[in-house]
Order: C-alpha cells, then sequence, then structure tokens
C-alpha cells in the first residue's frame, strides 16, 4: 500500500513501515538540512540514529532525526537552516 | 513508574540480547526486553513492522532469528523504548531508566551493539555519502537503494553483504574498494577453519559479486568524494602498506551514491554509565572486559555482542546465550564455551586481516572535515594539539570543539583520537584517550523535562 506525506509543499510517496528519512532518499531527495557553520547540506549518512545528520521539522517540531521516525500520511514535514540548538536539551 | 523487579533486563534485542533473554526465560527467569527499535533483530535481522519475508533474500540465518524470536515469546517487551541511563548495584537492584518507564531489575544483560566506525576523507559531508551500515539499514529495514550507481569502500567482510544486498536490489555497484588485502586470511587458516562457515558465507557474497559484475578493488580506498550539493564522484586510489595514497594512482569513478565503513564501534555509554572495566580490543575499539560467563567487573552487569568486541552475529548469539543462561546463575555448557572461543579466534583473525592503518590521516587536507556537527577540520584538531598543547584526546576534544555535537562524538571520536595521538607524537591511541570520546553523560539526548523527573514531557526519541 501506497501513501504519501507532505514535504516543502509536495507529495512523498511512503509505504508501510518506512521512515522520513529512507521515503526521501527514495523519492530522490538527498538532503532537506543545511549546517550552522557553513551552510552545507546534509540529509542521511548512518541511518540508524547515531549522527543526527538527518534532522528534519515534522509537524512543526525541529530536529528530528528522519532516519527513525516512521512516515506518516498526516505528517508535514520541512526542511531545516542551521539547527536548533534550544529545542533539544543535550 | 518503577516495575517491580524483573529477574534480568536485557537491553538490545539484537542477536545478543534476544539469546540472552531466551536463556534466562528457559532459566525460569522473570525477563524485560528493552530495545529502541520497534521489532526485534537490532542490526543483524533488521526488517520493517512485520514479518520479514519481503527481505528474506537479503539475510541470513532466518530459522534462528524465528526460534529466538519464539524463544523470548514469554519476556515482558519494552521496544521503542530508547534507554538514557542505567543506575545501580547487584545489593540494591538495578534501574534502566527510558522516556517512558523505569525498569527495575536484579541483574542486567547488556547488548548495545555497535555502530560504523569512519574515517574522514575529503568532502565526506556530501550528501550520498553513506556509512556502509546506513546503506544497508536503508535497504534491509526500507527497501530502499542508497543510489542507483554506488560505490562500496572501507574495510572489512561486511563491505560484502553491502555490494551484494544492493546489487542484487538493482544498484549498479562501480567498485568494492577494500582498503586490506584479504588474501591475508590465507595465513590464519587454524583460527578460521573450526567456523568454516563464517567464510562460506563470504564466498556465497563473492560469487554474487561476480555474477553482478561488482569490480572488488584491494589495497584501494575512496580518498575523497567530489560534488556541489551531493556527491557526483569519488576519487579511489591505491595505497601502500601503511594506506599512503600511491601517488598518480588516483582514479575518478562517477556515481551518485557512497557507502563506507572502517568496521564498527561498539556502543558502550550504558556500560560506562555503570563504571565496567574496559579494554582496547585488536581492532583498536573501546570494549567492555568480560570473563568467559559474559560477567564484567561490575556484580550483576553481563555484557555480550558487539559490545564486548566486534565479532559477528554468531558471535554475539553465543555470547548472549552464555550472558543469559549465567545471569540466572545456571551452569554455561562446555560447548557454548567451545563456540564462544573459536568465534573470538575467528574475529581475532578477521581484525589482523582488516586493520586501520595510520595512513588515512595522509589523505586529508587542511580544510577536511573531522567533526561533522561542529564542523570541525583536520586542521583545526591538529592546531589543538600543536598550537594549544592538547596531548590527550579529550583536551584535544574541548579545545577544538570536535565531538562536542549533536552526535557527542560517536562519528568522528575515533578519529579525534588517532588524530591526536600522531599529532601528539603517541605511538598508539590508549585506552585512555578512547574513553575520552566515548563517555557521555547520557546515551540518547531528552528533553530537560524528562531530566527534571517530569515522566509525563517524553523528549525526542
Ligand atoms: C547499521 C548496521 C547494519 C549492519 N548490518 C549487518 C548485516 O547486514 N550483516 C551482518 O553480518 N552484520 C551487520 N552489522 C554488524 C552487526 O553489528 C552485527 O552483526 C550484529 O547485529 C551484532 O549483534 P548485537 O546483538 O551485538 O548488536 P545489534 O544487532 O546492534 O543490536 C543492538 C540492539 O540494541 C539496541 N540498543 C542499543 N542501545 C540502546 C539503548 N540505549 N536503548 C535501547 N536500545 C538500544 C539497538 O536498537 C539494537 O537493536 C551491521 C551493523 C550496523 C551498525
Ligand atoms: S542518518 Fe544518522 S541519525 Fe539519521
Amino acid at each position: 500500500m501506497s501513501a504519501a506525506f507532505e514535504f516543502d509543499g509536495r507529495d512523498i510517496a511512503f509505504t508501510e513501515g518506512q521512515t522520513v528519512g529512507a521515503a526521501l532518499v527514495a523519492a530522490g531527495v538527498r538532503s532537506w538540512r543545511t549546517t550552522r557553520r557553513e551552510g552545507r547540506p546534509r540529509g542521511v549518512f548512518c541511518g540508524i540514529g547515531i549522527c543526527f545528520d538527518c534532522l528534519v521539522t515534522i509537524d512543526d517540531v525541529p530536529n528530528q532525526r528522519a532516519c527513525l521516525v516512521p512516515a506518516d500520511a498526516d505528517s508535514i514535514v520541512r526542511s531545516q537552516e542551521g539547527d536548533g540548538r534550544g529545542h533539544l536539551a543535550v | 513508574m518503577a516495575t517491580s523487579p524483573y529477574d534480568v533486563a536485557v537491553v538490545g534485542a539484537g542477536p545478543a540480547g534476544l539469546a540472552a533473554a531466551a536463556a534466562a526465560l528457559a532459566g525460569g527467569a522473570r525477563v524485560a526486553l528493552i530495545d529502541a527499535g520497534r521489532q526485534p533483530g537490532g542490526q543483524y535481522w533488521r526488517h520493517r513492522p512485520g514479518d520479514l519475508g519481503a527481505v528474506a533474500d537479503l539475510h541470513h540465518d532466518l530459522g534462528a532469528f524465528r526460534a529466538l524470536v519464539a524463544g523470548v515469546a514469554g519476556a515482558v517487551r519494552y521496544f521503542g523504548q530508547h534507554v538514557w541511563n542505567v543506575s545501580g548495584s547487584a545489593a540494591d537492584g538495578f534501574a534502566v531508566l527510558t522516556a517512558e518507564t523505569e525498569v527495575a531489575a536484579r541483574s542486567l544483560v547488556l547488548a548495545p551493539g555497535a555502530y560504523d566506525r569512519q574515517v574522514p576523507f575529503r568532502s565526506w559531508d556530501l550528501p550520498g555519502v553513506y556509512t556502509a551500515g546506513g546503506a544497508q539499514a536503508l535497504l534491509k529495514g526500507n527497501e530502499v537503494l542508497v543510489g542507483r550507481r554506488v560505490v562500496v569502500g572501507g574495510t572489512g567482510p561486511f563491505l560484502l553483504p553491502v555490494a551484494a544486498g544492493l546489487a542484487a536490489r538493482g544498484a549498479h555497484v562501480a567498485g568494492v574498494y577494500e582498503a586490506n588485502a584479504p588474501a591475508g586470511w590465507a595465513r590464519h587458516t587454524a583460527a578460521v577453519l573450526p567456523v568454516a562457515a563464517k567464510l562460506t558465507e563470504g564466498a556465497g557474497y563473492a560469487a554474487a559479486l561476480a555474477r553482478h559484475r561488482v569490480p572488488f578493488h584491494s589495497r584501494r580506498a575512496v580518498v575523497a568524494a567530489h560534488g556541489e550539493q551531493a556527491v557526483e564522484a569519488v576519487t579511489v586510489a591505491k595505497l601502500d602498506r601503511e594506506w599512503r595514497i600511491v601517488p598518480g594512482s588516483e582514479r575518478i569513478v562517477e556515481c551518485d551514491a557512497v557507502a563506507v565503513g572502517w568496521g564498527f564501534t561498539p556502543q558502550l555509554e550504558l556500560p560506562l554509565a555503570l563504571g565496567v572495566a574496559t579494554r582496547v580490543d585488536a581492532d583498536g575499539s573501546l570494549v567492555v572486559e568480560v570473563d568467559e560467563r559474559q560477567r564484567t567487573s561490575v556484580p550483576g552487569v553481563y555484557v555480550a555482542g558487539e559490545a564486548c568486541g566486534v565479532g559477528g552475529a554468531p558471535l554475539a548469539v553465543a555470547e548472549g546465550e552464555i550472558a543469559g543462561t549465567a545471569a540466572v546463575a545456571a551452569p554455561v555448557p562446555a560447548r557454548l564455551r567451545r563456540r564462544r572461543r573459536a568465534l573470538r579466534r575467528f574475529a581475532a583473525a578477521m581484525h589482523a586481516v582488516h586493520p586501520v592503518r595510520d595512513g588515512w590521516q595522509s589523505w586529508l587536507g587542511d580544510d577536511t572535515l573531522v567533526c561533522r556537527c561542529e564542523e570541525v577540520t583536520a586542521g583545526e584538531v591538529r592546531a589543538a594539539v600543536d598550537d594549544l598543547g592538547a596531548t590527550d584526546a579529550r583536551t584535544a576534544k574541548l579545545l577544538s570543539r570536535a565531538g562536542m555535537g549533536w552526535c557527542q562524538g560517536r562519528v568522528c571520536g575515533y578519529a579525534t583520537a588517532c588524530l591526536t595521538a600522531s599529532a601528539s607524537g603517541s605511538a598508539t591511541v590508549s585506552a585512555l584517550d578512547l574513553q575520552g570520546v566515548s563517555e557521555r553523560p547520557i546515551a540518547v539526548p531528552i528533553s530537560l523535562g524528562r531530566l527534571a523527573g517530569d515522566a509525563g514531557h517524553t523528549g525526542q526519541q
């Protein structure tokens, strides 16, 4: 069964059980964040929640790891610039 | 709210944790099985929620997996819960803390596994460069290919299943670049023959690669990535014995994805939080020291699988079974101890054939990123030693900020420790250096609300 979520105003198809990051990669989207210092593009790197490269805003909550969050047809996913350090207590 | 104490809490439901939980249950214990993932299997048996039918062709030992899943039917599962701290003692009992629950237990089996070890290379932060395990996770867990034309590189037997899986699902694998010379296996026949099944597995992958016409190059590495917004090509080069680039051997290979891995780094946050003794393993990784019964230096705490030395899934299963048996004070069968010894010897041979040599440091420019989170360059890490006087990895980290970002040094910790050791003139990276980049205050970022004890306020998982 195929469904789709919204990403920066377009539809990204996914199948049951895929993560947001995997669906983006499958759709040919390779980056959805820029870094704070150099504005470099970032997407999935480790794929298992270790590296935090893949941070993305989902339903207005920034800094979620796209490689871990299951894709959901109700989600609105947005790319991020810089990082929202203040939102995550590390 | 804390649970009433379990006899055994097992953290990690990969090969090691599943085997530990099954063995403890078979010994009559009340067992809690906790994993951040939504289904059992860990990295090795990764699959989407539900059965693994769709990806069965990418998996091995599925019979063993199904038997283990049946064996843990009696455990209370805490899945989808990331453990951020463990504390306590055998005398007072242990507490395993997730964002949602506190699991109390009389003894602990920690089986947190490992993640891909990385060494930096020029422009390795370009999107389209993935860890080898990441490419595998996208494939096994999501049935997604990282690219259409993929270069696989690094060192270790794990590169083979990654390349074979990508090829089987239709990617064009432009080449596998193994920095070592696997012919070195011939020197280790005594260690390898008793567990020849592992080798046959390797031969199976080699045949699969040949079938898909995937070229395998030894003593060659991906030394730079190129592209504007994403990777478009890589430079591969021949390496000498110390892994310096053989001048004139560089070649450009076009690709839209790269999968690189240099062995694995055990996840030690949870064992370190309990203060267990560690050692540096043959592959240069910091690992937990355990005895023949998988006991750590802390009474009541057992560790199994990659966290006590990287050695692959069959070894993780054997160690898990031993740990779960020992945790319920049952005798560990001699056959299990023999199997563990044979597989450990195999792992030692694997590490001897697939070392990471210091020469990778000569591939880096001063402007090559080491820390992807804080965007700290190799030049800045070296300056922390040369100009600011750091002599150990922890100080170099504090001065350069390498390893101080989101991932807390999980990705760059190994490289930072190696660069610091080289710049300060030490011959080897010490356990203290590795510990300095492995200790983290909490195992996963969680919200301040949870840290403050507000259990209703769950954090980012
Ligand atoms: C991304 C990746 C992919 C791999 N794919 C393969 C493969 O295809 N074939 C192969 O032969 N080897 C693979 N490996 C190697 C793998 O490490 C071993 O073969 C095997 O999975 C090790 O078993 P284990 O039980 O020790 O650890 P793992 O399988 O890693 O299991 C550890 C489990 O612990 C859980 N965990 C860790 N920390 C926490 C925490 N704080 N809270 C809650 N849960 C936690 C994890 O979610 C995981 O499920 C892969 C490794 C990685 C990193
Ligand atoms: S890709 Fe590394 S955390 Fe998501």
